[in-house]
């Protein structure tokens, strides 16, 4: 066979169950792939070969006698988040502190991959704890944008994107907890999803904040994203927040290339100042064109939407300092000092100094402050109030709207180094994307288009637990797009030396 | 440091004010967040997994039978059960807590607002309960190279995690007035009346030696009519007699401290068993902020009502009442019981009567051998390593002829001394009664061998004198013979029929 | 919204168990005045005041499980991530404070 680093994830499953290529081959052909690029990408922190080739030699012999992981996605690769816990198999959450830890347990979402056949070749780069937007925070080095290697391939899941973009897999595992599964998206023409809160189990997804991280699919096509999401989604007893009803349909509606008469709401908030024109630019052509496909588009407001990236920035890093506690130099990961005359406090305090970064450092301070008693009301308690009002905006607006769309990242992909001394300004990265997050309901950025050559991405958001109309137009637009374009918009991509 | 004063001259001058928070473990099989065993005294760190090891990624799911063990608490203190409530997180760092957090409740307790009755000196006094909630235990750490095994002077730690996540109760007084010249005697009233509750719900085998039960005593002085002085709060007070020493001392301490005009700082002090005295800790001005927040990786509890209503419905009769009824029944006469309320040993007594024993004996046993024990020793008679249900056993052994009264009071030794149950005992000691004529032949002989002019006396007509022969006997057996069969033996030899 | 001090930090760094140097703090005290400058606009949502919070995007309650006991992790595999581990427990520095 061609390519099979090409080849999307269905079409991969479907060569691998007709025997034109073996599990073994594929898990091979992006082995090698990541040798060639990953030197230049850096979106791994650790390759599997040895249990990669493993699992997919499994799928090979179940293949061979109709063994039950020849599911959908049997023998189709997959990078996974380091902050998603495996087996043995280094997780660093892309932090010193963690360097070297082998985990005890696996993930549920890891095991429901093993379960379906998926070859998880490798663990991907992130900002450390997923606290950034550019992957520039990853205590391992930042990770280039394939379009662009001397740009962000955005964050906190920039590795997950970037292997997905630089075909070094079809797929991959992403968490997002303000956007770090959709901006990265956006900016490497990638497709990712966040599906709605407690859609996909949190058990094994090292927490950053724990009422806001959700787990979920990056791919090339909505339609493997959909298969990906059904395959890692549903109740899981293990997470008291997972929910306990079924999957939405979500491929079924990934496949229905059919968005006629549905109601699209474009966020007035979302929009303006602080959204690069040229994005805005390729968001309302792709508006348009939903427009054409049969789609009834009107403008909606969402008038507290301007208050979510404070919310945001008080919730998360709250939740955090108190989430990042357990590194303490006890139990596992990294102690410094402990020269038998230092006290267990200095030590635990001298290895939390060395152990995380600075952006973990400043939301770790950040938080406890909005915890402390006396700034409790005004910071935590307000910002939670203020997650009340931005749900209600969302459900006023689904009154008159099935889904609701807007630029998924407010800028193309930026030089790295350009924001990584302005925290407010990386920040301001998730403008779009943290509103969905507040209020618990999924949401999927695809590309539209370029902007001074590097991709722009549409985000779409639905209703909590309608995770399948975000795949219903996503599909439909994305088939309309491939059409003008003649192909994916990756094709486009300049390719990587190799 | 200024000498104390002797209790009942400092109460004759101070009114005091007392408080007690009461954790309990609660008898769960299973920990309050994850499925580890609870049983105690296992290999350290063998109870253990990702939950109740706060690995990275691990999630807390709650114990049902925790919440309804604790309800059912709260429903036997007459408190009101909450609608809804929430766990929190309690943030501040301890090795013992794998989290640096203790997963608590804070503003919303499961219960609030009830009482407990408690008898002192036949006069009963109501003990106000503020709130009962549930959290979680801590593991428990081993200091070494200290010389005392204790914290300070140590070396390092060894940490063991098996205690670690086990459900714990926590109760807690309103600030108790009005106990005039005894708040240590109703302090100690209320723990013990607390524990008999707690056993009565099986929620609970509440072993203090073991630590399943463990009292916070919050003490306070003030000139008669005047405001509440500043209080002081002494941790880890783990017996029912130090719970009376700790608030004895602290009223005798604060006192010696006002009459100089000194002021009491609000401190945690800490009680240590062999002495009965407590030292100073940390004093509260520095007390550690402990920013609580409603945890987000559980979802709230909202018991439903009917089910409340049932819990309510099944509960045991309270052991007061039960105590009145039984002590009725048993024909003991006022006196009998109040003397056994007095040694603390009523309950126990109760109980050895439940379990097969003639109300007479059950009492001869716990005012006598047991009574003397538990004073021996410097513990209450409930704490003796010896139940009710062995207690019971012996009578029984007795009854039958298998004990005679001074063997069952080595089986009690051999109890005590951990050597078993006594059928155990008996078995290891081979303290089984002789009555076989065979085997007693010999020593019969011997005695009447021995004391010629005695046997001349019984053969003479003084029958009595045979009491010198037996005692030789039995002597010469160690007490295992059967005195009665030994008599019949030596009148027979004597040709004397009675 | 109060200029945050050098001390501030340093108290929030020990809360957290953070070992900062004085131009850390200082870094810090600078860039939180920022932050905290620009998230203090959450206070601009006046209708705030009569909502109520929300803490769990997704509304469920009385999640439990059955008291069951389930395996533990193999103590030798625990214990083999730790930092120092002695007589099967985590040994660790010398504690100070007693809580
Ligand atoms: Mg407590
Ligand atoms: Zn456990």
């Amino acid at each position: 066979m061609s390519d099979l680093t090409r080849l999307t994830a269905v079409e991969t499953a479907a060569a691998i169950a007709s025997g034109q290529a073996s599990a073994v081959e594929v898990a091979q052909a992006h082995l090698d792939r990541i040798a060639a690029v990953d030197g230049a990408v850096h979106a791994f922190l650790h390759v599997d070969a040895e249990g990669a080739l493993a699992q997919a030699a499994r799928v090979d012999a179940a293949i061979g006698d109709r063994h039950s992981l020849t599911g959908p996605l049997a023998g189709v690769p997959l990078a996974l988040k380091d902050v998603i816990v495996t087996r043995g198999v280094p997780t660093t959450a892309g932090s010193r502190i963690l360097e070297g830890w082998r985990p005890p347990y696996d993930a549920t979402v890891t095991e429901r991959l093993r379960a379906a056949g998926v070859v998880v070749l490798g663990k991907t780069n992130m900002d450390e704890f997923a606290m950034g937007s550019s992957t520039e925070h990853s205590a391992f080095g930042p990770t280039s944008n394939p379009w662009d290697l001397t740009r962000i391939p955005g964050g906190s899941g920039g590795g997950s994107a970037a292997a997905v973009a630089a075909y070094e897999a079809p797929l991959a595992i992403g968490t997002d907890t303000g956007g770090s599964i959709r901006q990265p998206a956006a900016v490497t023409g990638t497709v990712g999803v966040k599906p709605t809160y407690g859609g996909v189990s949190r058990y094994g997804l090292i927490a950053f904040s724990s009422s806001l991280d959700q787990a979920g699919p990056c791919a090339r096509t909505v339609l493997d994203a959909a298969l990906l999401h059904e395959a890692v989604a549903g109740h899981d007893p293990r997470d008291s927040t997972s929910i306990d009803a079924p999957v939405p349909p979500v491929v079924e509606a990934a496949r229905k290339l059919d968005v006629t008469g549905l109601r699209i709401g474009v966020v007035k908030e979302l929009s303006g100042e602080g959204y690069d024109p040229g994005v805005q630019e390729r968001f309302d052509e792709a508006v348009e064109l939903l427009q054409e496909l049969g789609a009834t588009v009107t403008e909606v407001s969402c008038p507290h939407f301007g208050f979510a990236l404070p919310a945001y920035y008080l919730i998360a890093p709250s939740e955090a300092s108190s989430n990042l506690a357990r590194f303490d130099s006890v139990r596992y990961g990294l102690r410094v000092g402990d020269d038998g005359a230092a006290s267990l406090e200095e030590v635990m305090s001298a290895t939390r100094a060395a152990g995380f970064g600075d952006e973990v450092k400043r939301r770790i301070i950040l938080g406890t402050y909005a915890l402390s008693s006396g700034y409790y009301d005004a910071y935590y308690g307000q910002a939670q109030k203020v997650r009340t009002l931005i749900t209600r905006d969302f459900t006023s607006a689904f009154e008159n709207a099935d889904v609701l769309v807007s630029p998924a990242a407010p800028t193309v992909a930026f030089p790295i180094g350009a924001k990584i001394d302005d925290p407010l300004a990386m920040y301001r990265q998730d403008l779009a994307t943290i509103p969905s997050n507040l209020y618990g309901g999924p949401a999927m950025s695809l590309p539209v288009g370029l902007s001074e050559g590097l991709p722009v991405g549409l985000q779409v958001m639905a209703p909590t637990m309608r995770d399948d109309v975000l795949y219903q137009v996503g599909g439909a637009l994305e088939a309309a797009l491939h059409d003008r374009w003649g192909g994916p918009l990756l094709a486009s991509a300049p390719e990587l030396e190799v | 440091m200024s000498a104390p004063v002797p209790y009942d001259e400092a109460l004759a001058e101070f009114e005091p004010v007392f408080g007690l928070e009461t954790h309990v473990e609660l008898g769960t099989a299973s920990k309050m967040f994850c499925g580890c065993d609870t049983t105690f005294g296992a290999a350290p760190n063998t109870h253990t997994c990702p939950v109740c090891l706060g690995l990275p990624g691990a999630l807390p799911v709650v114990n049902a039978q925790a919440i309804e063990s604790t309800i059912r608490i709260g429903l036997a203190l007459h408190c009101g059960i909450a609608t809804w409530c929430r766990f929190a997180r309690k943030n501040y760092f301890y090795p013992d807590m794998p989290k640096n957090f203790q997963t608590s409740q804070y503003d919303e307790p499961l219960c609030t607002d009830g009482y407990l009755d408690v008898d002192v000196d036949g006069e009963v006094v109501r003990v106000p309960i503020e709130r009962v909630h549930l959290e979680e235990d801590t593991g428990k750490s081993l200091h070494v190279g200290g010389s005392t095994g204790r914290i300070h002077g140590a070396s390092h730690s060894l940490v063991d995690y098996n205690r670690a996540g086990i459900p714990l109760v926590e109760i807690v007084t309103k600030p108790v007035t009005g106990t005039g010249k005894r708040p240590a005697e109703v302090a100690k009233a209320y723990v013990t009346e607390l524990r008999d509750v707690l056993r009565g719900l099986g929620v609970s085998d509440v072993r203090m030696e073991e630590g399943s039960m463990r009292c916070d005593v919050n003490v306070s002085l003030n000139l008669p009519g005047r405001e509440w002085g500043t209080r002081s709060e002494t941790k880890n007070v783990n017996s029912l007699r130090s719970v009376e020493r700790a608030v004895r001392s602290e009223v005798e301490r604060q006192a010696g401290r006002l009459r100089r005009g000194e002021r009491i700082v609000q401190e945690t002090r800490h009680f240590h068993e062999d002495t009965g005295m407590s030292t100073s800790g940390r004093s509260k001005e520095e007390a550690t902020d402990y920013r609580y927040f409603p945890e987000p990786d559980l979802v709230p509890i909202a018991p439903d009502r009917a089910w409340v209503a049932e819990l309510a419905a099944g509960l045991p009769e309270a052991p007061s009442l039960h105590r009145k009824r039984m002590t009725a029944s048993l024909g003991l006469s006022e006196l009998d019981s109040q003397a056994m309320v007095n040694a603390g040993v009523l309950g126990l007594v109760l109980d050895t009567v439940g379990a097969g024993a003639p109300a007479a004996e059950a009492r001869n046993w716990w005012l006598g051998a047991l009574a003397q024990a538990a004073n021996a020793r410097g513990v209450d008679a409930a704490e003796l390593p010896i139940t009710p249900g062995e207690v019971a056993r012996l009578v029984a052994l007795v009854a039958d002829g298998k004990l005679t009264a001074g063997l069952a009071k080595q089986v009690v030794d051999g109890v005590l001394a951990g050597e078993g149950r006594p059928d155990d005992v008996v078995e290891a000691r081979g303290l089984a009664v002789v009555s076989d004529e065979g085997a007693l032949g010999k020593a019969v002989d011997d005695a009447l061998a021995a004391q010629p002019d005695t046997a001349d006396k019984v053969r003479g007509g003084k029958v009595q004198a045979v009491g010198a022969l037996v005692g030789a006997v039995m002597k010469a057996t160690r007490g295992q013979a059967d005195a009665a069969v030994v008599r019949r033996l030596l009148l027979e030899r004597l040709g004397v029929d009675e | 919204m109060p200029e945050i001090t050098r001390e501030q930090v340093a108290h929030l760094a020990r809360l957290s168990r953070l070992a900062l140097d004085d131009s850390e703090l200082d870094g810090l005290a600078a860039q939180l005045d920022v932050i905290l400058g620009a998230v203090a606009q959450i206070s601009a949502a006046t209708d705030a005041a009569d909502v109520p919070p929300t803490t769990h995007a997704v509304p469920v309650e009385n999640v439990t499980r059955p008291d069951v006991v389930a395996p533990s992790l193999d103590r030798d595999e625990v214990l083999a991530a730790a930092p120092a581990a002695e007589d099967g427990r985590f040994r660790v520095p010398r504690i100070l404070d007693v809580e």
